[in-house]
């Protein structure tokens, strides 16, 4: 997928403008965020469970290659197949490869986010694959045609009334209205086609090096069906999934649903060890597990490090009123919220990324509520030193700011500038004590007035005052 | 850690004003306040000639260089105090927990950051946390709303402090809006260059701050209270704007009563 972040200005004027998709964020604040509040108030160890998150992460990608080939070997003592993709390329061949040894034609899908970061929906279309996508957003998106908007909540920009509209337009029937009525359609229409399909994917939340072990979660249970029915189970999944235990895992899943919905557990948690035994009733014959690198390895040792530790809850994107206030789509590309404006520049790179991580007034919620404490503003602030130091921050913003660092390291200078601006300002602004216009000011004014200095600055009075100390002495 | 205090006064620390550049440029007696309710809590203050800006918006910019060497300038100026305390959360919390980052490959200049940055507080967590202000000699009449800025709130911890000094005023009515802690949209640059998503966020703030029928907005950062001062003037609000410390200080031997941020001067 073409990254259209350079975008983000003019797609989060529109998002402003559209009624129905503020709406449809505003719920994420009487939903989610209220509900991952009420889950962390109610777990007296949260906090130190965080901790515990953010430690098992750490220990993992401190020693990936021992656990990458645990888990390899693991696997494949369970009967699974583990196949490393370098980039997106190699990992879209690989999946096309194990569809065409199966000679699919159709595929069902559950979540999967590294699916979207490979661009393997378009992928398997151009070539003859029919995809249906399995969780009740992504399928909604699908037939919208569009990128999910939310790493929970693929659909989380739609309001009921606009999937009423879109199931009437693709289902055919009468136009549907109650939420319940809604999710029995999709289901009816999903149920016929999970027994049509020849290779059912997924993603995965966790995956477990000491029993090969693939975890995932969701409320629908569309992963079991996905996974289960078909004769090939493909599960298309990044590194930093994976860690040393089941109990590792169980501490991190403590933390996901109550961070991400404030649920205490997902409705539905499916442990997957290889494929169908000789004893089993059912499950499939074949396991695939793509594991894809795409730059993960790169970030290891460097300060990106730290955002291996996500687990994809999306906590930060609904505490983030940057968010809240643009939606999704505005970010451009697969990742959004403060976890993809670190994330998107790594993948897609910085030159057509750089304004995502411009989109944060560094108000620190991201961080506050992320489950395994990924300092978010301070790897937004490092993309941000990226941008400046390949040259593509604003001139106009480059100059000013080494303007004012002459400035600021000259207290002469600097307070002759200050004395002469707030004499200036001040004057002008004696009227109202306040500037509804000012020159150069314009994105400032052009919705708010700007308090005009008192006249003298702090400095300059303070020097009048005699008998006070005002240096070390 | 606490820095042992000057030799020469033990129970009368030496502290340095860091009076931020916007409470110079736009509003001084911010300043002023600060002083007399840091001289309340026992302290001797000074404000060294040499300090200008802590570096932030080159920081926050991605300029390390220039953020660098403001920093340096930092160092020099307010190395020799027991406390360097600022009217800012977000100022302080530069200096507090971003100082050190700065010198990377510099670990003598490191060091001493990190023995400055251990000194510097913001200036309602310094009186009540270090100096154990319990209350101030003030009269307000109002009823005010506090707005909890972000680096203050969420690098530093300050979020009782003020408001226990500020119920401790006679005629101050607290009351609470109903999302005090989520930004008010002002960001340093990030206003000027997001301003639609900027006035969005403010505007939400001036909806919660109008629920809660204050008289008046109340906060520990000159920025965000000029965002959201200038936001409330401009949809024609009669809520006035003070920096906490001014309500706290009162208004000062002589002064007459203070205009709120934006407000004509009399
Ligand atoms: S960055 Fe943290 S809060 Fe955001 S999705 Fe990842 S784990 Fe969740």
């Amino acid at each position: 997928m073409q990254p259209t972040s350079l975008a983000f200005e003019a797609k989060a004027h529109a998002a402003l403008d559209n009624p129905a998709l503020q709406s449809a964020l505003g719920s994420i604040k009487t939903g989610w965020q209220a509900g991952r509040s009420r889950a962390a108030e109610a777990l007296p160890e949260f906090e130190a469970l965080r901790d515990r998150g953010r430690d098992i992460k750490n220990h993992t990608l401190q020693h990936l290659d021992l656990y990458l080939e645990m888990f390899e070997t693991k696997l494949a003592a369970a009967g699974g197949q583990l196949h490393f993709a370098r980039d997106a390329a190699e990992a879209r061949a690989t999946v096309l490869d194990l569809c065409r040894t199966a000679e699919a034609r159709a595929v069902t899908k559950s979540k999967s986010m590294v699916a979207e970061e490979i661009g393997i929906n378009e992928h398997l279309e151009a070539n003859g694959i029919e995809r249906i996508e399995t969780d009740l957003g992504e399928y909604i998106i699908q037939l919208r045609k569009e990128p999910p908007s939310h790493l929970v909540g693929p659909a989380v920009h739609l309001t009921k009334d606009q999937v009423s509209d879109l199931f009437a337009e693709h289902h055919g029937g009468p136009r549907i209205e109650d939420p319940a009525a809604l999710v029995a359609e999709a289901r009816r229409v999903l149920r016929e086609k999970y027994f049509q399909a020849d290779i059912g994917i997924t993603g995965a939340n966790f995956l477990v090096a000491e029993t090969g072990t693939i975890v995932t979660v969701t409320n629908e249970g569309n992963a079991e069906l996905t996974q289960g029915l078909p004769r090939t189970h493909i599960v298309i999944t990044s590194l930093e999934k994976l860690v040393p235990t089941i109990d590792d895992a169980f501490t991190l899943l403590r933390l996901l649903a109550r961070s991400a919905t404030g649920q205490e557990f997902s409705a539905y948690t499916t442990l997957v060890t290889g494929p169908k035994r000789p004893a089993d009733l059912d499950g499939p014959d074949r396991l695939h597990v793509v594991l894809v690198d795409n730059g993960r390895t790169k970030m290891l040792g460097t300060a990106l490090q730290e955002m291996l530790r996500c687990i994809r809850c999306g906590a930060c994107m609904n505490h983030c009123p940057v968010y809240l206030a643009a939606g999704g789509h505005a970010y451009g590309w697969v990742y959004v919220g403060p976890m993809g404006s670190v994330l998107t520049p790594q993948f897609a790179g910085i030159e057509e990324t750089h304004t995502l991580p411009n989109a944060s007034t560094f108000c620190g919620r991201c961080e506050a509520v992320c489950p395994v404490r990924i300092p978010l503003p301070k790897l937004m602030r490092h993309w941000r030193e990226v941008q400046f130091e390949k040259g593509l921050t604003p001139p106009t913003a480059r100059y000013g700011l080494r303007a004012w660092g002459f400035v600021a390291t000259r207290p002469a200078l600097y307070r002759a500038v200050t004395r002469a601006a707030a004499a200036v300002l001040g004057l002008l602004g004696r009227g109202t004590g306040r500037f509804r216009h000012l020159p150069l000011a314009g994105g400032w004014t052009q919705s708010r007035d700007l308090p005009a200095p008192s006249g003298t600055t702090f400095m300059a009075a303070w020097a009048k005052q005699a008998g006070r100390p005002s240096e070390p002495k | 850690m606490r820095p042992a205090p000057s030799a020469a006064a033990p129970d009368r620390p030496r502290v340095a004003l860091f009076v931020t550049c916007l409470v110079d440029l736009f509003r001084p007696s911010i300043g002023f306040a600060a002083i007399r309710l840091l001289e309340a809590a026992g302290c001797t203050v000074e404000v060294p000639k040499a300090q200008t800006c802590c570096g932030q918006p080159a920081f926050n910019s991605g300029d390390r260089a220039t953020a660098e060497a403001i920093a340096r300038q930092v160092l020099d100026t307010f190395e020799p105090y027991d406390y360097v305390v600022a009217p800012s959360g977000s100022c302080a919390g530069m200096l507090r927990r971003h100082l050190p980052e700065l010198f990377d490959t510099d670990p003598v200049a490191r060091e001493r950051a990190s023995v400055l940055a251990e000194r510097c507080h913001e200036l309602l967590g310094f009186l009540v946390d270090i100096r154990g202000l319990k209350e101030v000699a003030s009269h307000f009449a109002g009823t005010v709303t506090y707005h909890d800025s972000c680096s203050g709130l969420r690098e530093l911890g300050v979020k009782a402090q003020p408001r226990q000094l500020l119920l401790g005023v006679p005629g101050v009515d607290l009351v609470e809006m109903r999302e005090p802690e989520v930004c008010c949209g002002f960001g340093g640059t990030f206003c000027v260059k997001y301003p639609e998503i900027s006035t969005r966020m403010v505007s939400d703030k001036t909806a919660d701050i109008a629920a809660t029928g204050a008289d008046t907005l109340a906060a520990g950062d000159l920025g965000c209270l000029m965002n959201m001062a200038g936001r409330l003037q401009r949809q024609g609000s009669k809520v006035r704007a003070y920096h906490v410390a001014e309500i706290l200080a009162g208004p000062g031997a002589g002064t007459a009563t203070l205009p709120g941020i934006g407000e004509r001067r009399r």
